[in-house]
């Protein structure tokens, strides 16, 4: 019973999300599915928060013979500190354009972020300069496409036909390419799916047996 | 005297050019008419819970310059006797006519609509109420009909090719080496005494790449656990963070070494991308692990992740059907799934033969795509050689058609 209820509901829920793709009449309760969807999202955000909470105190406590804490355990109280302060601020100040919680926000995080996604950019350069070593014949494919795609974005060079070559290596063999490996997928999904709904697949339930 | 004798002819004559004037500035007001060409009509192929309703401006009426203000819809619902106001639409939108979809109807029940003219000076005018119109509930998309088709022959195909294999039919299946290359890492973790990092993705569980990955975890979590090593799963989805601390615990229990599991190792980390990304990174960074399997969903944090993971040494095995992010995981990644193998994964691992016949059927039906496909260009082609016209016959047979048709 612990694992054929779970397995009825999932073929039930996917019978149902199947059916309803095909029947206009049920588009309403699908709509009414996706809103539950939400209510479960945030009610989940509790075990992660409770995780968060659980994990990092875990890690301060001192443990064992020695009494020691875990050496990590500075980055767990910052990130504990980080987690009641932001909650506590916005408890406390509300979340209007001026509340502590709003510049907390805007001087720490949006730049924290910022600075992630900035990283990409030299992420990006090192990788391309592995790719685009020429140690075989596909790499020297590759370097002499990424070359003319990226010279062609220069519509000065629009009299030597550089920008119609980029437009062709873009919309023939990198469409052709991609949409290959999108049907490929698409069939999978709807494999992977199907194979979750009849309860052939069932990996995700841990070991799948009773 | 002479002036006396003139006098009554002239205040007749100042009588009726005021007159004449006030006729001439008054039309704007004293015109002002009715919205034309009142249509209701049933929205096809939907619940039968909404009515589209048009109408045309009032004679006379240029883009609200002549002295209407705004179009006011009424609607008189089943049962009732008055009409209540649905939507008001200003009459300086540049539009010659104005559609509404009227939504959160009853189906089948009879609903009446007028449009009321509303002027600058609070004159109205009043459309005739529109005859009754029910919005009608449809069973079926009558679009989707080829959809329908092709859905059911993917899954017997499917199905033939799992009673196949259950029946214990031989079936070939490539080699897929980011796949086989999964057990190499897992092992040279063990012998270096480095636990592996699984990151299931940063997308939902309502994600079929994150459902895939989590078949994946769970083997991998088995082979793991029957090694004795340990695995490190950091979560972004607060949905799928209990669906993973199961599956590897499930993992540990099935080897025989529930004691070997550490809760602490599969946790939540936040819902942000670019701070689950920094946490990730951290980790990497600190604990080394000797394998990393970056698996699912992912996004722009794509390559920082499979770069921090290529500097500190760790073998990296990648798998997305997110198109976008593939060639970052090539160029960073030792091993790297692509797209479909992601969904394969779970079966090529667990050498399960029911699950070995899916693919089969897979394979068969994108055989069929391909010469769907090459049927496609063949018949445009030869349409534009001899009519200078693609024929389109056959791509409209086989196009996929959404809700709206």
């Amino acid at each position: 019973m612990r694992l054929q209820f779970p397995l009825l509901l999932c073929l039930i829920a996917g019978v149902f999300m199947a059916v309803q793709y095909f029947v206009p009449a049920f588009l309403p309760y699908y709509n009414r599915v996706m809103d539950y969807i939400q209510i479960v999202s945030a009610f989940s955000i509790v075990l992660g928060v409770a995780s968060v909470v659980h994990r990092h105190l875990g890690r301060m406590r001192r443990r064992g013979r020695e009494a020691k804490r875990h050496p990590d355990w500075p980055y767990s109280l910052a990130a504990v500190a980080g987690m009641l302060g932001m909650m506590l601020a916005g408890f406390i100040g509300g979340r209007g354009q001026e509340s502590i919680f709003q510049q907390l926000f805007n001087s720490i995080l949006l730049p924290v972020q910022a600075t992630m996604f900035a990283l990409l950019a030299f992420y990006l350069a090192s990788a391309a300069f592995r790719s685009f070593r020429t140690r075989s014949v596909d790499a020297t494919v590759l370097l002499s496409a990424a070359v003319i795609v990226m010279i062609g974005r220069l519509d000065d060079l629009g009299r030597l036909g550089i920008p119609d070559v980029a437009h062709w290596i873009l919309d023939g063999p990198n469409l052709v390419s991609k949409r290959a490996i999108v049907i490929g997928v698409g069939l999978g999904m709807a494999s992977t799916a199907l194979k979750v709904v009849l309860g052939i697949e069932r990996s995700y339930l841990g070991s799948g047996k009773e | 005297m002479r002036g006396d004798r003139h006098g009554p002819r002239r205040a007749r004559r100042a009588l009726l050019t005021l007159t004449l004037l006030l006729l001439a500035t008054a039309p704007a007001s004293s015109a002002l008419g009715p919205a034309t060409n009142l249509t209701v009509r049933d929205r096809p192929l939907d619940a039968g819970e909404v009515l589209k309703v048009s109408f045309g401006r009032a004679a006379g009426d240029s883009l609200g310059h002549t002295g209407v203000a705004r179009y006011e819809l009424w609607r008189q619902g089943p049962g009732a006797t008055a009409f209540d106001s649905v939507r008001s639409f200003s009459a300086t939108q540049k539009l010659p006519t104005f559609s509404f979809d009227d939504t959160g109807l009853k189906p089948g029940r009879p609903y009446r609509y007028v449009v009321r003219t509303v002027g600058d000076d609070g004159q109205t005018a009043e459309t005739p109420p529109s005859a009754p119109v029910a919005p009608q509930r449809q069973w079926f998309f009558t679009n989707k009909v080829n959809t329908l088709i092709a859905t059911l022959i993917f899954v017997a195909l499917i199905l033939a090719y799992l009673r196949a294999a259950r029946q214990g039919k031989k079936l070939f299946i490539r080699r897929i080496a980011g796949l086989d290359a999964i057990d190499e890492a897992v092992g040279r973790c063990t012998e270096m005494g480095r636990p592996t990092l699984y990151v299931p993705g940063i997308s939902t569980i309502s994600d079929v790449a994150t459902i895939a990955s989590l078949n994946i975890l769970g083997q991998v979590a088995k082979k793991i656990a029957s090694y004795q090593a340990r695995i490190i799963v950091p979560n972004r989805d607060p949905i799928v963070y209990p669906v993973t601390q199961d599956v590897v615990k499930e993992g540990f229990l099935e080897a025989g070494y529930p004691h070997n599991y550490r809760e602490d190792d599969v946790y939540f980390v936040t819902t942000d991308q670019f701070a689950y990304t920094a946490a990730v990174c951290g980790t990497m960074v600190r604990e080394k692990p000797g394998a990393n399997l970056l698996l699912g969903m992912f996004y722009a944090e794509s390559l920082i992740l499979a770069e921090t993971g290529a500097s500190v040494g760790a073998i990296q095995i990648a798998g997305t059907d997110a198109v976008t992010q593939l060639p970052f995981f090539v160029t960073a990644c030792d091993y790297t799934i692509i797209g479909e193998e992601l969904y394969a994964a779970s079966a090529y691992i667990g050498r399960e033969p029911t699950l070995l016949g899916s693919l089969k059927g897979q394979d068969v039906y994108k055989m069929i795509c391909i010469a769907v496909i090459v049927l496609g260009v063949l018949t445009s082609t030869i349409g534009l050689l001899f009519t200078g016209e693609a024929w389109d016959g056959f791509n409209q047979l086989v196009r996929v058609r959404g809700a709206g048709g």
